[in-house]
């Protein structure tokens, strides 16, 4: 059973990664080279969202890696996708240059409206692009890090650890919220003109942003794959199914759910350093503690412990969410807890276990015998 | 302390108490290499408490306890005592109920723990062969590709004594392995132990009197947090304070 369950997980890996990819040519290439008036044309605002999904996509994958195989609940993963968001809009704050409104070379905008007259030392380098793109992994990667270093020696698990992230996530937006810390307050950081001189209004640049977003998607999938497969993926089922049983066979528990945690928090992060350059705006709301936990319901709906079923469940949800909230604005909280319902009730397995329902049929015999996978 | 030299497992004057309640109260004793050891007692007597010691989760308050003479155990934690060399099995079987028979062995293999050494590790042909003999020993080789979960109670405790054996511990801890088993899985558990000593020390907590006198070795009483009585079975039943202990209540 095991084996053919992670069989049908690589495939359905496989299958998505491959959609990823002709997405990634096609999208861009019809928005591109079809003319307006065309079937085929997809208009720039609708290639934008679906960018945003797939960043979606890739913050659901980060809380698939440790939630469904480590079984570590994040309540407030949004933090390092926030975070990782920042760290983007700060280096296209200050590619704004003397274009702002009062067109200071140095200082944001905000930043001279608070009469400040020198810019904090943590903005420094990120005039860089290199440097924005590290900061982009490693400022969420560290405080993942920290945090988890004292919450998993501490062992704190289970609701402990779900609300914990939840206290982290909503203090961090608290702290983003006020003026003095430097990013933007209430407004946070929005009028971006340009990233590496290229017209973030452009087509050609929001087709870039796509497929680079498809690209970094596909490529956080294949290592969450290969991490998976390994023994180090079989650790961390085993500490999910039995976190003590772990430790007595001699693994440091405490270390494997960090490097999970610490991973999960750089793919978060850059997922939403992707994110800001496609919406135009980053603000203190992103750290709410209800993003975090949507997102944690998209990885239910998709399907947990798949990797790819968490990211079938963030552009589902999150396409209903916009077509909804265009039509049918009050109906979507109802929506979304109906599906949610409907999930845990008639597929346990998340969407992802539909498809594997399909696949299956051919596979297995109806009744099994003694050890029909046995042949692997 | 001379006693610690030469033995695998040294205990001396541990006490451990849970809000005043002493659950180890000055025990001592010592296990030999290679040799079994059972022990036994009345519930409360502090048998699962001592294994919690031994195995790093509990701290005593007081006393050593010591590993081949000179490793203090107190000092280092679960997975740290494990990779020494010390294997538990738990009352309850745990094992992975939604890994194959062969995955939870091959899981519990001796070898380098890290984070990064297990992203690129790859079983060896000496590792299989090791896989498939622990299968043998422990009779699971026709259900080697099946869930844990599928398996019945008894095989799931002899997976786990499989489990301990890929270890490689030089002491295995195990708690009460026939709990719940028919006689006939009863007395093949007592063969397979029996076979198991002598190249590994175990220490055999055990409630089940028919299984220990199948056992045949050394018995340590415990009661109350300490020793009572020491000696072969038939000596510690003619023992006057154990029969009050085991008859009086």
């Amino acid at each position: 059973m095991i084996t053919w369950r992670l069989l049908s997980s690589a495939r359905g890996v496989a299958i998505t990664t491959l959609v990823i990819l002709v997405a990634t040519v096609l999208v861009p290439a019809l928005h591109l080279l079809t003319p307006s008036n065309s079937a085929l044309h997809i208009p720039a605002h609708v290639m934008a969202l679906f960018g945003k999904y797939l960043c979606f996509a890739m913050l659901a994958l980060s809380i698939d890696l440790i939630w469904g195989f480590c079984g570590i609940l994040s309540l407030g993963h949004g933090a390092f996708f926030a975070l990782g968001g920042y760290g983007m809009g700060m280096y296209l704050m200050r590619q704004i240059g003397t274009r702002g409104v009062y067109g200071n070379a140095e200082l944001p905008d905000f930043m001279v409206f608070l009469n400040w007259n020198e810019l904090p030392w943590y903005w420094y380098g990120f005039d860089q692009f290199w440097f924005a793109a590290l900061m982009v992994l490693l400022v969420p990667g560290l405080l993942a890090f920290l945090f988890g270093l004292l919450a998993f020696r501490s062992r704190v698990s289970g609701v402990y650890l779900s609300i914990i992230t939840q206290a982290l996530t909503f203090a961090l937006m608290l702290a983003f919220f006020r003026n003095d810390m430097g990013f933007g307050g209430n407004n946070g950081l929005t009028d971006f003109k340009d990233i590496l001189g290229f017209n973030l209004q452009s087509g050609s640049t929001r087709a870039a942003l796509f497929a680079v977003s498809c690209l970094a998607l596909a490529a956080s999938l294949l290592t969450c794959l290969f991490i998976t497969r390994s023994r180090l993926g079989t650790v961390m089922t085993a500490i999910r199914d039995a976190e003590s049983r772990t430790r007595f066979l001699g693994y440091r528990v405490e270390a494997f759910k960090l490097f999970a945690f610490t991973l999960s928090a750089c793919i978060a992060g850059l997922a939403g350093a992707l994110y800001v350059p496609q919406v135009g705006i980053i603000n203190p709301s992103e750290f709410a503690p209800a993003n975090s936990i949507e997102a944690v319901i998209w990885a239910a709906i998709g399907g947990r412990g798949t990797l790819f079923g968490p990211i079938i469940g963030a552009i589902v949800v999150n396409f209903g969410k916009s077509w909804f909230t265009s039509v049918l604005p009050d109906i979507w909280l109802f929506a979304l807890g109906g599906l949610f319902l409907a999930v845990t009730l008639f597929l346990p397995q998340g969407l992802a276990g539909l498809f594997k329902m399909r696949a299956r049929k051919p596979v297995v015999p109806p009744i099994p015998a003694a050890q029909p996978e046995a042949a692997e | 302390m001379e006693l610690a030299a030469g033995s695998i497992l040294y205990l001396d004057g541990v006490s451990v108490s849970f809000d005043g309640f002493k659950a180890l109260n000055d025990l001592s004793f010592t296990v030999a290499p290679g040799e079994m050891r059972a022990i036994i007692g009345p519930n409360g007597a502090g048998k699962t408490t001592m294994m919690d010691v031994v195995t790093g989760k509990t701290r005593p308050d007081t006393g050593d306890v010591l590993f081949k003479g000179d490793c203090d155990l107190t000092r280092l934690d679960e997975a740290q005592i494990a990779q020494l060399g010390i294997g538990r099995k738990f009352q309850k079987p745990s094992v992975y109920e939604k890994l194959t028979v062969t995955e939870n062995i091959s899981l519990a293999l001796s070898g380098d723990r890290s984070v990064y050494a297990s992203l690129f590790w790859r079983i060896s042909p000496a590792q299989q062969i090791r896989v498939e003999h622990i299968l043998e020993i422990i009779r699971l080789t026709p259900q080697r590709d099946m869930i844990a979960a599928r398996l019945s109670h008894g095989q799931k405790q002899w997976l786990e004594i499989g489990m301990l054996l890929a270890q490689d511990p030089k002491l295995l801890l195990v708690d009460e392995p026939v709990a719940g088993m028919t006689d006939a899985e009863t007395a093949a558990t007592a063969e397979l132990l029996k076979s198991i000593a002598g190249e590994h020390s175990v220490v055999v907590v055990e409630h089940d009197m028919a299984f220990v006198r199948e056992l045949d070795v050394k018995v340590t009483v415990l009661h109350e947090g300490s020793v009572l009585s020491e000696g072969s079975l038939d000596h510690v039943s003619a023992d006057q304070r154990v029969i009050e202990v085991y008859l009086g209540r």
